[in-house]
């Protein structure tokens, strides 16, 4: 199939603009080498969007020689750090002015609230590029004393060329990846999703526009197995890093140790959400809801396991049912009223309804929804499960829907336990006013991120990452920086240093 | 002056005309001073009145902490995220860029600089705004272990209310040194320009407002050492004081800090830096930078590399050629894109130089050139170099802050270090050699709070910078200067 490398599309909001069609590599949209393609579809209606190139083995090849060209090339590698963070702040900028239309974009392909993504999804995004931008001259190196006849450094230096596989869920969390790797001089291949590439492509655009010299970003969208796949075993890319599932950030993982690239891979969850009997039973109730209701539970981090202490269980779950009416409206996503919009693609709302059906036979309780949500889109109903056995498989799978598993427990130890009893350790709840067993609980649970008296409620400033098999290394913060850097050590041997010998005043003369 | 008003408009040598804010900025407001009193602001490339401002006395100072104390303590500011903090100083150097050229010509005309050195200035100044908002969001506190039943974290907050003192040499780029991290760190500030150079820092006042910062958050007033300057060390309700200036007035300021309330206290003082060439150097490098490191901005620098000391073997030489170097130096009308040396900013200034000058000549020194009052108008002065100094003359030993250097030669590295290390003062040094054994030993034994090799006055928003001995206390610039406008709280939760 031939398709031209762009076209102008009119969005459901009638936002008009040209959307890029082909792989963006050196600063240039170009046409796939093997003529392969991919379909866009607007899960609202299940009406096709657009059709793209998509990017294959020898599409990578030329996006990593690129890459290393870039790298090697004194425009990027000789330029200061705050000549690095200029650009970034430039391309926020950009963002910034370029905002409604990437939010369109977004809403259109994923299904998410058009006021949540412009508000949320973008605002961060804006964020976490002029973070970074603030960051890419304060990336220090150390002097270490170790006595006077060595002069001994570190120099924090950029790894090289980055394969940087991102999900559907936020696929402007581009960002995060982009922030810190750019920060520190390196260079770039993001592949977005299959499902929602869109938005990137348009983003590619920006990155030319803010200045970023040609290679230094290459942005190619193609599926997992072709691309994906590609990238994580090229021997020409230094260092891989992965937003998606556990199962598929294991299989990179693999094809990774063979030329052990550095990895950093953030997975999956099945994180609890506590709520201790002296909790502020409005604030447990609305954080829980947003933790797992929020962006129609399509979240790594979403609480999706909660458990409620014995005493106000029954409380607890009439008022979750109650906020579940009141806020959790379905809907079109370009609609300002809606909070809920539909899943992603087809395939992963059969998986939800899969489990949603799992759970009934596996005899919880259903509280709450459980059904498809009209007939066309792929919405599905709010769904609650009460009585949840940990050992069902809707307590210790992930689902990736707007699929919630309520239980009891009696104490704070059990709480502790049960909450544990996973292999993932991602993000993590505690709902108490009890100062001491929030601090104490939060020590004791096994997670990357722990919220009191709150859930989800990340910022770009604060290390984001999981633990167990929820992920390896950290994104945000400060610590996303040492993802992008390798410390090189300098031994810079000291002449003897010799004594000084005190001259007479008149030799001076 | 009776009467004068809150802002004026001047006309720039250049032919544009600009709007002059005159009164003092509190509360994001220009007002007069509750005295009434103004002062003259002097063209030192002519010695005509440029325009009077309003002038702050202790009176204002009072009211101005008012204001800085309830932007500190309550309103908009404290609410302010860090990042939010950052964002508008990135918006306050968006707008500085916009408005270079205009700020690089108040800054000529008030200072007497080259219009050319000027850019360089705002160029600087632009950077260091944007690098501080870089830091806004970055300051990180620690978690620090000690026992299973205890949660101990340190957080690094602001000071408070702080009083920033400014020089003239520099006029907006130290105003960007003082107010880029404290700022970024969420302090409140009173801060009082030079009285030799108001002008510029009042032109920012817009922008500050235009950028978006609540009211009361900077207070810029202009003012006399003695009176404003005096009153802001010892106000009981400022919590920190910056000054940067001569060590003769950083002692003042200390005083007045530690009789008050002991508010914290960081000092930039002043140089008598020593710029040393071995044989092996690069003759012609170095002698540029020699050039570069005495006479930039008129020798009125507090890091000027004023004593200059030659390895014997090519002394002579080095002279010879120096001399040729130093009749290059353009001197003239700071407005003539072709000049490198302005006036001296003041009749004070240009009297004490042209004093220590006769001083020189009375000691015996050797005048290789210049040594006299440059054309007959404006505080212009000839670049200056005496050789056959003695290490205990006046003009080797105490900061002459003008365009006259010194120039002596040493034998070996032994006493090269000796002679550099020959001073009260330890702010900067550099080192001309092409043997990194040299380079290495020599940085390693001078008591020097920067020491550059193979250049010279070559500063950058992310190097700490700052003096040794009697040079100053703590370092600006860098991430360093952090630590100036924070304290750390140490916080332990008993979790037993």
């Amino acid at each position: 199939m031939t398709l031209p490398l762009s076209k102008e599309l009119t969005a459901p909001n009638g936002v008009k603009y040209t959307q890029p069609l082909g792989l963006f590599i050196n600063n240039e949209f170009v046409k796939s080498r093997a003529g392969g393609t991919l379909t866009t579809v607007n899960p609202t209606n299940e009406e096709e969007i657009a059709t793209i190139y998509a990017a294959e083995a020898e599409d990578v090849d030329l996006a990593v020689k690129a890459a290393r060209a870039a790298f090697e090339n004194p425009e990027w590698s000789d330029i200061t750090p705050e000549a690095r963070g200029a650009l970034l702040n430039k391309l926020a900028g950009l963002v910034e002015e370029n905002a409604k239309v990437l939010a369109t974009i977004d809403t259109w392909n994923n299904g998410k609230p058009y006021s949540v993504c412009l508000a949320e999804d973008l605002g961060e995004s804006i964020s976490v590029l002029r973070y970074y931008g603030g960051w890419a001259d304060k990336v220090y190196g150390k002097t270490i004393d170790v006595g006077p006849q060595k002069l001994a450094y570190t120099l924090h230096q950029s790894i090289g060329v980055c394969g940087q596989i991102i999900p559907w869920n936020y696929p402007l969390m581009a960002s995060w990846k982009l922030g810190p790797a750019l920060a520190t001089g390196n260079t770039v291949i993001l592949k977005p999703s299959e499902q929602c590439p869109l938005s990137a492509l348009y983003l590619a655009q920006l990155i030319k526009e803010a200045g970023f010299p040609a290679g230094v970003v290459n942005v190619l969208p193609g599926y997992g197995p072709k691309a994906g796949a590609a990238i994580a075993s090229h021997p020409g890319i230094d260092k891989i890093a992965f937003t998606g599932s556990t199962f598929t950030g294991s299989m990179i993982m693999k094809a990774a140790s063979q030329t052990l690239k550095n990895i950093t891979l953030e997975t999956g969850g099945k994180s609890p959400l506590l709520v201790f009997d002296d909790a502020d039973l409005d604030q447990a109730v609305k954080w829980s809801h947003i933790g797992i209701m929020s962006n129609m539970g399509q979240v790594c981090t979403a609480t999706s396991r909660i458990f409620v202490q014995e005493g106000i269980y029954d409380k607890f779950i009439e008022a979750f049912k109650t906020q579940v009416k009141e806020v959790s409206k379905i809907g079109d996503p370009f609609n300002e009223d809606t909070f809920q919009g539909p899943q992603v693609t087809k395939q992963q709302f059969d998986r939800i309804m899969k489990y949603i059906s799992d759970g009934q036979s596996e005899g919880a309780k259903l509280v709450t929804g459980g059904t498809k949500h009209g007939d066309k889109g792929y919405f599905i109903a709010p769904t609650v499960f009460t009585d949840v056995k940990d050992d069902m498989r809707i307590s210790r799978e992930e689902i990736f829907g707007p699929v919630v598993t309520i239980a009891s427990f009696k104490t704070e130890e059990e709480a502790i336990r049960r909450a544990n009893d996973t292999v993932y350790g991602l993000g993590a709840a505690i709902f108490t006013e009890n100062i001491t067993r929030a601090h104490k609980v939060a020590a004791k649970i096994q997670a990357g991120m722990v919220w009191i008296n709150s859930s989800n409620d990340s910022h770009f400033g604060v290390p984001f990452g999981g633990v167990k098999q929820s992920g390896i290394g950290r994104e945000l913060g400060e610590y996303a920086l040492s993802a992008y850097t390798n410390a090189k050590a300098v031994h810079g041997k000291l002449p003897l240093l010799r004594p000084l010998q005190y001259l007479k005043a008149n030799s001076l003369k | 002056m009776a009467n004068l008003p809150l802002s004026t408009t001047i006309k720039l040598p250049n032919g544009k005309a600009y709007e002059q804010p005159l009164g003092l900025f509190i509360n994001n407001e220009f007002v007069p001073g509750v005295e009434g009193k103004t002062f003259e602001v002097i063209n030192p490339a002519n010695e005509e009145v440029i325009t009077s401002v309003h002038e702050a006395t202790a009176k204002d100072v009072d009211v101005a902490v008012a204001a800085a104390r309830k932007a500190f303590e309550g309103g908009a500011w404290p609410k302010t995220t860090p990042a939010e903090r950052g964002k508008l100083l990135a918006k306050l150097g968006d707008l500085l860029e916009r408005d270079a050229e205009l700020l690089a010509s108040v800054e000529a005309l008030d200072n007497g600089k080259s219009i050319s050195m000027a850019r360089g200035d705002i160029g600087a100044v632009i950077n260091n705004v944007r690098y501080y908002a870089g830091w806004a969001d970055k300051v990180h506190g620690k978690v620090v272990e000690t026992a299973a039943d205890k949660f101990n974290y340190i957080r690094y907050e602001p000071i408070g209310v702080c009083g920033q003192i400014i020089p003239w040499n520099f006029p907006l780029l130290m105003w960007a040194w003082k107010i880029g991290p404290a700022l970024a760190t969420g302090n409140t500030i009173v801060l009082k320009t030079a009285e030799q150079t108001p002008l510029s820092a009042l032109v920012t006042c817009k922008l500050v407002v235009e950028a978006g910062f609540p009211p009361g958050v900077l207070n810029v007033l202009s003012g006399f050492g003695k009176t404003a300057g005096a009153a802001i060390s010892r106000h009981m309700d400022v919590d920190k004081v910056a000054f940067t200036g001569s060590t003769a007035v950083g002692r003042e300021i200390m005083k007045a800090a530690a009789d008050s309330n002991l508010k914290k206290v960081t000092l930039e003082l002043g140089g008598k830096s020593p710029n040393i060439v071995f044989n092996d150097a690069d003759i012609d490098e170095a002698i540029n930078w020699a050039n570069f490191g005495i006479f930039y901005n008129h020798g009125q620098c507090c890091c000027a590399g004023s004593r200059i000391y030659v390895q014997e073997d090519i002394y002579d030489k080095f002279v010879e050629k120096f001399k040729a170097r130093i009749k290059k130096n353009v001197v003239g009308d700071p407005f003539d894109e072709e000049t490198f040396q302005g006036p001296q900013v003041s009749q004070l200034q240009f009297d004490r130089i042209m004093g220590y000058i006769n001083h020189g000549k009375e000691a015996g020194a050797k005048v290789e050139v210049g040594g006299e009052r440059h054309g007959n108008k404006g505080y212009f002065i000839q670049p200056t170099l005496f050789s056959n100094v003695r290490p205990d003359m006046k003009i080797m030993q105490e900061e002459i802050f003008g365009p006259v250097a010194a120039i002596a030669k040493f034998k070996n590295i032994d006493e090269a270090i000796k002679l550099g290390n020959d001073s009260n003062y330890g702010l900067a040094a550099a080192i001309h050699t092409k043997d990194l054994k040299t380079a290495l030993e020599v940085s390693s034994k001078l008591k020097s709070g920067t020491v550059w090799v193979n250049t010279y006055n070559s500063l950058h928003s992310a190097l700490p910078f700052g003096g040794y001995k009697e040079s100053g206390i703590g370092r600006e610039l860098g991430k360093a200067a952090l630590a100036n406008y924070t304290q750390a709280k140490t916080v332990q939760i008993n979790l037993a």
